[in-house]
């Protein structure tokens, strides 16, 4: 069972704000979810390699040459909710 | 002249080719349908009529000129609201996407627009495509057609219901543990879960990216093949797409199933599956038996240890997918006034994601995290492959599979809501086809009881969609 101030370092390490209920609610469902996965330790997987793609591609390579985007600049930037300034989003202010 | 919108895709490309109607009173019908059932169903988040109208209007003018155009002009579609469509809210069915419009359009869309489709609105789903219910959709569940009080399925249960209550002729989902599969099986029509990279997944929002197919629900197999047609193929915007001849899906319509053989698996039919449902899939097998196919018991023991490995796997590559969402280049900004840039992150991705997405990006986070990494990812990604591996040998047996989509009926509406884990087990027959990245076919096989639809799924073997258009397409017709 994870305790509150596990379930609170990792929705830090998410970067997920959560409510004192929620810190409950989630410690519950995701160590009732972490026990049931536990039934993998049942299978033998010894000299078994993990998956990490299923049809067998390799190094896919692409030309090196530039394509034209669907959408220009500006159409990205007008994406964010965050003020624009030269072209560039503004954000909070990181070094101080 | 019946309803248009009850139309398959291929009686209303054939009736635009004769001018018996024209687009524009095709996409009449499917508004007046939204217009008339989408309040109770709630299988769109957004209506585009003013686009689709401009788009009907366009294909009827250019088949007034006597062009000769492809299948799917002018023929109305949904889409999944996970896909991006240029100028259109894309939401994900999440609160930080709310008001999102992308600035360009998916490679599924582009293709179709190429075909001259008539797009009329996106359907919804579970957050993120997260979800077995479609209840998890910050726009509220959508409603299962056969009896409102239970669920259309997930996570493309918008796309779903909308076909079933003929909204539009065909519409486009996503699958990665059975999102288009179990909505098909749910709201009785037909939902095609694609080989892994068949269909570019370029313009879709990933969800787990070593498991996430595009494919599409229809009203029969062989619109099933003219869909597919049109999606599959490379595209240099997603390398998982092979460089691989796209078949004439359309050859496979109208064979025999003689001499094909085919495998049941027998843990498709085993303890949590239930009875009615074992036997209505069993009715379906009989008749391709009569007509000449050989049916063997298959095996595959690690059935059982499918949904597992999906949890840990699929919250893996969520967390690292959805690291994007922090309130900055697209998406909410929090509300309150954070005080630094990590409080800005923390407080965006806290209000804008349901508690579905919460949960997962959590245990994602969890079993990624240092010393937690080879017990439960690294595990989880070694049994995929013993998965994979009983799937080939099953494979060398027989043709295809058959079995059941899910081993529950349609649920009702919050029956699972604080329970995941027993809403994760209405996936468990569906998983195993994704962690083995081959395609399946959902088809109608008949109703329950109560009334309600039975799915069947054919399964075969990878880049051999084919033989799931020729087993639905028999089982449709005799």
């Amino acid at each position: 069972m994870l305790n509150d101030d596990q379930v609170r370092h990792v929705a830090k390490l998410a970067r997920i704000k959560l409510t004192d209920e929620e810190v409950k609610k989630f410690g519950k469902q995701l160590s009732s979810v972490l026990d049931y996965v536990n039934i993998l330790a049942e299978v033998d997987t010894k000299d078994v390699a993990e998956t990490s793609q299923v049809t067998g591609l390799k190094n896919v390579m692409d030309k090196d040459e530039v394509i034209k985007s669907q959408s220009t600049k500006s159409e990205l930037l007008k994406c964010s909710e965050l003020p624009v300034d030269s072209g560039q989003v503004r954000v909070i202010r990181v070094v101080k | 002249m019946g309803k248009l919108n009850e139309l398959t895709i291929s009686q209303a490309a054939n009736g635009l080719k004769e001018k018996k109607f024209s687009s524009v009173d095709l996409l009449k019908d499917c508004l007046a349908a939204i217009e008339d059932k989408n309040g109770e169903l709630n299988a769109f988040v957004t209506v585009d009529e003013e686009g689709a109208m401009k788009t009907a209007a366009a294909v009827d003018k250019k088949i007034a000129a006597g062009e000769v155009l492809p299948v799917l002009a002018g023929i109305p579609c949904g889409v999944k609201d996970l896909i991006c469509t240029k100028g259109v809210r894309t939401t994900c069915c999440s609160p930080i996407l709310k008001d999102f419009v992308p600035p360009y359009d998916a490679t599924v869309i582009e293709k179709l627009k190429a075909q001259d489709m008539v797009m009329i609105g996106k359907t919804n789903l579970d957050e993120f495509a997260c979800g077995g219910s479609s209840e998890h959709s910050c726009f509220g569940p959508t409603k299962n057609p056969f009896d409102l009080k239970r669920v259309a399925g997930g996570s493309s249960g918008g796309s779903a219901a909308a076909v079933t209550a003929n909204m539009c002729m065909y519409t486009l989902g996503t699958d990665t543990g059975g999102s288009i599969r179990l909505p098909a099986s749910f709201c009785g029509n037909y939902g095609m879960k694609v080989t892994y990279g068949r269909v570019s997944r370029s313009g879709v929002n990933a969800m787990a990216s070593s498991w996430d197919t595009v494919g599409h629900f229809t009203k029969n197999t062989e619109d099933i093949a003219t869909v597919l047609q049109a999606i599959a193929g490379k595209d240099r915007r997603d390398l998982t797409t092979p460089d691989r001849e796209v078949p004439d899906y359309s050859k496979f319509l109208g064979q025999s199933v003689k001499g094909m053989k085919i495998g049941l698996p027998k843990q498709y039919f085993g303890e949590g599956v239930q009875k009615e449902i074992a036997e209505a899939v069993m009715k379906k097998v009989a008749i391709l038996e009569k007509a000449g196919a050989e049916v063997m018991e298959v095996d595959l023991p690690s059935t059982k240890y499918a949904v597992a490995v999906y949890y840990v796997s699929i919250p893996a590559e969520l967390s690292a997918n959805l690291e994007r969402f922090d309130g900055i280049r697209y998406g909410k900004k929090p509300l309150s006034d954070p005080k630094d840039l990590m409080d800005f992150y923390c407080e965006a991705r806290g209000e804008g994601f349901g508690d579905e997405i919460k949960r997962r990006i959590m245990i994602g986070t969890y079993v990624l995290s240092a010393g937690y990494y080879d017990a439960y990812y690294k595990k989880a990604q070694k049994v995929r492959t013993v998965i994979i591996n009983e799937f080939a040998q099953a494979f060398k047996k027989v043709d295809v599979m058959i079995g059941p989509v899910s081993p529950i009926p349609p649920f009702k509406i919050g029956e699972f809501m604080d329970d995941p884990l027993a809403m994760y087990m209405a996936d468990a027959l569906t998983i195993p086809v994704n962690a083995a990245g081959v395609p399946a076919l959902a088809c109608p096989a008949g109703k329950d009881k109560d009334g309600l639809p039975i799915g069947l799924q054919i399964i075969a073997p990878q880049f051999e969609e084919g033989r799931c258009i020729q087993v639905g397409d028999f089982l449709e017709k005799n």
